[in-house]
């Protein structure tokens, strides 16, 4: 059938902010499937709550709405736009869910808006368990043993008969949050009661584990026809027991003969014809290694983060396609875009092996459970194509950016083989390198085997590599040895390493004998058909498929895999560089790994090389394709890093000079230019023994800021408020010694404010600064921002202006500048420069329609300001309205993380609240962030001695509008000084009910807790703010966030004060003269 | 050992040897299925061909016992990016390396097999030899040259005498061009009692046996090479409802008027889509086909085309519009590939049983 006709405007629901378990994958997909759709003439309206995606720009849909994803603001704008159909499985559980509550609301049905693709039913179907068991029961197909239950007593009954271990699932969570695999009688009622509590419907099912099992995913798509295929099959080589999200996964499947592999697809595409699904879906299934016993583990009615990665594993669109399928195609009718021939219905075929890493936070998160589980960790990933296995995995161990370029990790060095063996067989993230080097001392693939259950064929591979690290240490200088390295995927840094000598040297060894890497084509159908995709990934191969067009191009360096502090926003400002660079008549060439993200679609550079982001794999790309220059400024850290070994390879940085750049990252230089500008920064020194540092601060006056001079991201960094806590930082927090000094500066409170600026070297423009609701002291990227300024004098807007003015021009900037400064008592100070592309770039460009990427990419390639026809200055502020930009944070999914904003960024992702004023777009923002706002309900405030005084005006406001206190007893004691009625609630360890009771029974909306590290009863304060976020009860950590929390409420709430008494005295007089007989 | 694959057009690719160190000639193919290698390599249909696979991991699962298509392999070399060592299944029963030696099968590995393919893709399918790497290419070359493929394939692979698997169903007579057991399997899955035939077996003589249908199968090379085959499915037509797979489709139409071309390097793979023309439904297909039926060749005869190939517009499947018969150039009976069109085999008995209701309402 072609495409529906009867329908003309959709409605397209985004997954909102990125979050552990739904990240860039949705963004993807969000915009193909809207360019998809405006591509057949459809009027696209979109909604999505996170400004940092490229599905939010203006020109991807034909309305964008940056509103919150609530039934509330969704059914505001379905009213407004009257879309006729609603697409809403491209956004993630978040878009599913959200339509699901439409459509039970009775709104689509009433305005008549068509659930478009999958319907309703089917989801149902697929999402309740117990409907799907029963589909499942009926189809015939096994699932494993398992009840769904919703109390606690039912799930210890069913594992009386079904026996240890078991997983648990709550019903409706993402990324499987709350869940967990209990092999013990208490873990059963820690992770059951959990996951009930967390289930949105109260449900979780307990299953019989099948852990060991292998794990296979098929990504498979439906028409409305009934035709089917399957797009891709994916073998998770971690058993099941680990989330698929976090586990290491390979496609196609490597260790299925055709007759299993035929089987679980014939099984996948029964189940979706069963489902009707019209679009994409994910079927999961366990293999038995030992027989050809198989379960259907689970089935996602939707397009997801394996579909993204199905998608750059085969070059198969699937958002795109599904998008068509919605609107009434059928797979043999839309043409396949790789090929240009052939159509979508045909199943793509491989002739490479790809890999997928997890990339885990836990280089951020000293504190956090490391151990995988059922519960996904995991923030972003990588993915890396090879002809063999050990290529494949080897890049993409590389694309981690994870302090390592081989299947080794600095760590074991300590590590006895029990201590390695140990940690293997808790499954933390570590496994694979630590797998590694157990083969490396000696251990058996059996041994291995026994405790990993993982696949002998992974484990044969894992060991081929320490053999050829062997035998390049047993032949150095060797070429086909060399050969043979390089074939497998080796570094020139790992090779120079067991050869005794240097990257440097092994490279130019390697070059003069003319070992250099080919580039093969992704065409999804193995050579087949002719294809023209700009698609590429290296190889030491004969034949090379990349030709060099005679256009002159650039280079664009992407920002890998999603990690705290580095997320979306890059993949953003990166996608934008290339467009502009197309524009501007050049051939665009984008490398990057991240499988998740729209920079890594094929269709919208000129040319895509997903390749690790090391200087090694970089050069070779640059080797061949000798472009006119390279683009660092977009990519965040990870191309910011690359660009001092490229310069000294004689590559041109474009922009902003390398030079420029060290000036604003080492500290000394730094100061030197400020000094020379006349430019106030916060005084500091360095220290290089805790003595020095003690001194210095002493000299500074506290509280001082820390950090050791050596990390990046505000890592390890803290804010210390007397010398003991400072002696206790330098004992036990860093290794300070001559090679990694610490930081010392003065730690200024104050108002933070950033701003970006768009600079050609002469002439600066400043889209906007933005204003941060938390104070000096909590990382930029957890802060609010608020645009426009808030509570700045012109005088110092304008102070900030010059100075940002002067700093571009004193550095020379090309292209783009982020500038974080503090306004301590009206007094400008610059906290930080940093010359490229930032977090803020998406946000502002999209809230002051000044196109930042783009305009800096030019000014990179060379034009002026000027003929942009953008002078020196500052955009001009909007009169009407405010823009806020809340932090996401992913700490639910994070044990033993604590949640307390400081100067280390802890946030995931981010959304934008907009309105009329502050308190209404504050009231978005929080809201779009996940909070609850309920008009009533009590506050727990257990607060530092410090901000006691600052917090009692909170509370009293607090009490003013309807809450109910609570506290512990010292904070409490000072609340009744002040005639707040306050209920004390019992410390931890003390008598029921005492807070944690509290926290877990829902008896307080909002957790106010400001104690912190350093502080007598920290451990205290944690898990007081552990409980609140495992619990969802929202836990503010800043005084400032609650304040602006409690303007909110207080623009929310109406006003309860009783009616004055009559001022009749007589009345008065004999009340008293009553009161006074009476008490006589 | 090092080995080298040298092609009629000069072209060499020298590997890694295993299987047998012996030398081979054939015609070089490329097959894009990422699995299945065990059910291809026995498969008749590739009867002198030296296979290359597209996918670089092969072997990863070992022989099997279970996963044959015939006897023996059928093919004369297998050319990979890398075989596996070390096998990894529960079902493993020996290495590729191992079994391929065992039947004098030489491989080779380590070459850039998607150069060749892309080479096979643009020339059409080639004639090459795997010899040693100290051979001359050019020399080689030349001997490809001159070298006639070989015709006598289905002889070779064909069933010598006639044999029964008996069942309680209808009768069929299955005519063994090189066909592979997953046609069997089906048939014995449907209860049919089948009688296995050579592929030179007359009409007359098949009458004798009293099929209730006649099942032509697949096998090797060029249909036109077995003209006696032909004139049996002419002489049959009209008189026992006929079922064509593969070469068995390409003979069908042969006796049907029609004409039959070689393909420039064919469809080896499992993942063709198949257009049903009848219910505008499409299938994921296995394929094994280096011959196709001329679209043009069906004007004037009594053939209908129910199937085509998305991709290239081929015809995948013809009826006949006056008797009951029907063929498909895909695999329905699949292994290796997807078992999308097993209910072919379904089709194919209700038509045995609508031709009997037929005839006894005749009678």
């Amino acid at each position: 059938m072609p495409k529906r006709t009867d329908i003309n405007k959709i409605l397209v629901i985004g997954s909102g902010p990125i979050i552990i378990g739904q990240a860039a994958e949705f963004d993807y997909s969000g915009t193909q499937a809207c360019q998809s759709l405006r591509e057949e003439g459809y009027e696209v309206v979109l909604v999505n709550s996170n400004p940092a995606t490229i599905m939010t720009d203006t020109d991807i849909a034909d309305r964008v709405y940056i509103e919150p994803l609530t039934v509330e603001f969704v059914s505001k704008i379905i009213r407004k736009e009257h879309p006729d159909g609603l697409l809403a499985t491209l956004g993630g559980q978040t878009g599913l869910n959200l339509a699901v509550q439409l459509h039970h609301t009775g709104i689509l049905d009433e305005l008549n808006v068509q659930f478009l693709g999958t319907n309703l039913d089917s989801i149902e179907k697929a999402e309740d368990r117990e409907k799907f068991r029963d589909l499942m029961i009926e189809l015939g197909e096994p699932v494993p043993p398992s009840e769904i239950v919703t109390t606690l007593e039912a799930a210890r009954n069913f594992v009386d008969n079904v026996h240890l271990p078991v997983i648990i699932r709550p019903a409706f969570t993402l990324g499987g949050t709350g869940g967990g695999i209990a092999s013990t009688a208490e873990e059963l009622d820690t992770i059951a009661e959990n996951g009930l509590k967390l289930s949105p419907v109260h449900q979780v099912l307990i299953e019989k584990s099948i852990a060991g099992f292998k794990e296979i995913e098929f990504e498979v798509m439906r028409d409305a026809n009934d035709g089917a295929i399957a797009v891709c099959h994916m073998e998770n080589i971690d058993p099941v027991g680990i989330h698929t999200g976090d586990s290491i996964v390979t496609a196609p499947c490597q260790t299925l003969s055709d007759r299993d592999l035929q089987h679980l697809r014939s099984v996948s595409l029964k189940i979706v014809r069963a489902l009707k699904i019209e679009g994409g879906c994910n079927v999961q299934l366990a293999q038995d290694p030992h027989s050809d016993r198989y379960y259907i583990i689970e089935v996602n009615p939707r397009v997801s983060r394996s579909s993204a990665l199905a998608s750059k594993a085969t070059g198969y669109p699937i958002a795109k396609v599904a998008a068509k399928i919605a609107v009434g195609y059928h797979l043999d009718e839309i043409k396949n875009a790789v090929t240009g021939t052939t159509y979508a219905s045909f199943e793509p075929t491989l002739d490479y092996v790809v890999t997928k890493i997890p990339r885990w936070p836990f280089d951020k998160f000293d504190d956090a459970k490391r151990t995988l589980g059922t519960q996904m960790k995991a923030t972003g990933e990588v993915l890396a194509i090879g002809r063999n296995f050990e290529e494949s995995i080897l890049k993409a161990v590389r694309s981690l950016e994870n302090g390592t370029l081989h299947l080794e990790l600095k760590e074991t060095a300590e590590m006895s083989m029990e201590d390695l063996f140990n940690i293997i067989k808790k499954k933390d993230d570590r496994r694979l390198f630590l797998i590694a080097e157990t083969l490396r001392r000696g251990a058996s693939i059996e041994d291995i085997w026994s405790c990993t259950q993982i696949d002998r064929f992974f484990l044969t591979k894992i060991a081929n590599i320490v053999a050829i690290e062997k035998a390049l240490e047993a032949a150095p200088k060797d070429e086909q040895v060399l050969m043979n390295a390089k074939k497998h995927g080796f570094s020139d840094w790992k090779i120079a390493q067991c050869w005794n000598s240097t990257e440097t040297e092994v490279t130019a060894w390697r070059k003069e004998r003319g070992i250099h890497p080919v580039y093969k084509m992704v065409d999804t159908c193995a050579g087949e058909f002719e294809s023209e995709t700009p698609y590429y990934y290296s190889s030491y191969e004969d034949e090379n498929e990349s030709v060099v067009s005679k256009r002159e191009s650039v280079i664009v360096l992407g920002s890998g895999p999603i990690r705290i502090g580095q997320g979306v926003e890059f993949d953003y400002a990166t996608v934008h560089a290339v467009w502009a660079i197309k524009n501007q008549g050049y051939e665009a060439i984008m490398i990057n790994n991240n499988p998740e993200t729209v920079s890594t679609d094929f269709s919208v550079s000129d040319k895509l090389y997903v390749e690790p982001l090391t200087l090694e794999d970089v050069m070779h790309v640059i080797d061949l394709e000798k472009p006119k220059g390279v683009v660092v400024q977009f990519g965040g850290q990870t191309a910011i890093n690359l660009a001092s070994g490229l310069a000294a390879h004689g590559v041109n940085i474009l922009g902003t000079t390398l030079d420029a750049m060290d000036q604003a990252e080492d500290r000394d230089r730094f100061e030197q230019l400020l000094l020379k500008l006349h430019v106030d920064h916060p005084a500091g020194d360095t220290a290089f023994s805790t003595e020095e540092a003690v001194k210095i601060a002493n000299k500074l006056d506290y509280p001082v800021l820390v950090r050791p001079s050596y990390v990046l991201g505000g890592r390890a960094m803290e804010i210390v408020y007397n010398e003991a806590s400072l002696k206790h930082y330098m004992d036990h927090a860093v290794l300070i010694n001559p090679d990694h000094p610490v930081l010392v500066d003065r730690y200024l409170v104050g108002t933070e404010i950033e701003l970006d600026a768009l600079s050609d070297g002469e002439n600066v423009y400043i889209p906007g600064i933005m204003e941060h609701i938390e104070r000096s002291g909590v990382h930029s990227g957890d802060s609010i921002a608020v645009y426009p300024t808030q509570t700045l004098s012109d005088q110092v807007k304008q102070e900030v202006v010059d100075t940002a003015i002067k700093i571009a021009r004193g550095l020379h900037v090309v292209g783009m500048l982020n500038i974080q400064f503090v306004i301590h008592q009206q007094h400008v100070y610059v906290i930080e420069v940093n010359p490229r592309a930032s977090r803020t770039v998406p946000f502002l460009s999209k809230i002051t329609g000044v196109p930042m990427a783009k305009v800096a990419t030019q000014l990179i390639l060379g034009e002026k300001l000027e003929k942009l026809g953008y002078e020196t200055g500052i955009h001009p502020e909007p009169n009407r309205g405010v823009y806020v930009k809340v932090p996401v944070f992913s700490f639910a999914k994070l044990r033993r993380v604590d949640v307390t904003l400081g100067p280390e960024m802890k946030s995931t992702g981010e959304v934008m609240g907009q309105d009329v004023t502050l308190e209404k777009a504050l009231y978005k923002g929080l809201l779009a962030s996940g909070m609850t706002i309920p008009a009533h309900g009590s506050v727990l405030f257990t607060i530092a001695d410090k901000d006691k005084e600052e917090a009692l005006a909170l509370v009293k406001r607090f009490y003013d509008i309807g809450y109910n206190i609570l506290a512990t007893e010292g904070t409490a004691a000072m609340i009744a000084e002040r005639n707040i009625p306050v209920t004390v609630v019992n410390k931890i360890g003390g008598s029921t009910p005492n807070l944690l009771d509290v926290i877990r029974h829902g008896g307080a909306q909002f957790v106010v807790n400001t104690l912190t590290k350093g502080q007598r009863p920290a451990r205290d304060g944690f898990r007081i703010r552990r409980e609140s976020v495992e619990n969802g009860v929202v836990c503010l950590t800043s005084l400032d966030t609650t304040e602006a929390l409690l303007t909110v409420l207080e623009s929310l709430a109406f006003q309860t004060e009783c009616m004055p008494q009559m001022d009749d005295r007589s009345i008065d007089r004999k009340v008293a003269n009553l009161e006074a007989g009476v008490s006589r | 050992m090092k080995r080298q694959l040298v092609l009629e057009n000069g072209a060499s690719f020298i590997g890694e040897g295993f299987g047998s160190n012996s030398d081979m000639k054939g015609e070089v193919v490329f097959n894009t299925g990422m699995t299945g290698y065990q059910e291809l390599i026995t498969d008749p249909s590739y009867c002198g061909q030296i296979v290359t696979m597209t996918y670089p991991l092969i072997g990863n699962y070992g022989i099997n016992r279970s996963d044959n298509e015939s006897g023996q392999p059928s093919i004369s070399g297998l050319i990979v990016k890398e075989i596996a060592k070390k096998p990894s299944h529960w079902q493993k029963d020996k290495t590729i390396s191992e079994w391929l030696e065992e039947y004098d099968v030489p491989g080779i590995e380590g070459i850039d097999t998607r150069k060749l393919t892309k080479i096979i893709r643009e020339y059409g399918t080639l004639r090459g030899k795997i010899v040693s790497a100290d051979a001359d290419p050019n020399e080689v070359a030349e001997e490809l040259k001159k070298w006639p493929l070989p015709t006598d394939q289905i002889s070779r692979v064909s069933t010598k005498s006639v044999y029964v698997t008996p069942g309680s169903g209808p009768r069929v007579v299955l005519v063994d061009f090189g066909a592979k057991q997953g046609i069997l399997r089906e048939c014995i899955k449907r209860n049919l009692d089948v009688v296995i035939v050579p592929y030179q077996t007359t009409a007359e003589d098949i009458a004798k046996l009293h099929p209730d249908g006649v099942l032509l199968s697949n096998g090797p090379g060029d249909p036109k090479e077995v003209p006696e085959a032909v004139e049996m499915v002419r002489d049959i037509l009209g008189k026992i409802p006929v079922f064509g797979i593969c070469l068995g489709h390409q003979l069908f139409a042969l006796a049907a008027g029609a004409n039959t071309v070689k393909m420039r390097f064919g469809h080896r793979g499992v993942n063709h889509p198949v257009k049903n023309l009848r219910s505008g439904k499409f299938v994921i297909t296995s394929q094994n086909h280096g011959f196709t039926v001329e679209k043009e060749s069906l004007k004037g005869t009594d053939l209908e085309v129910t199937h085509i190939a998305i991709n290239d517009g081929t015809i995948e499947g013809l009826r006949h519009t006056k008797y009951p018969a029907f063929s498909v150039q895909y695999h329905p009976e699949a292994s290796p590939g997807p078992d999308d069109s097993q209910d072919l085999f379904d089709e194919f008995l209700s038509m045995i049983e609508t031709n009997k209701k037929e005839g006894a309402q005749l009678a």
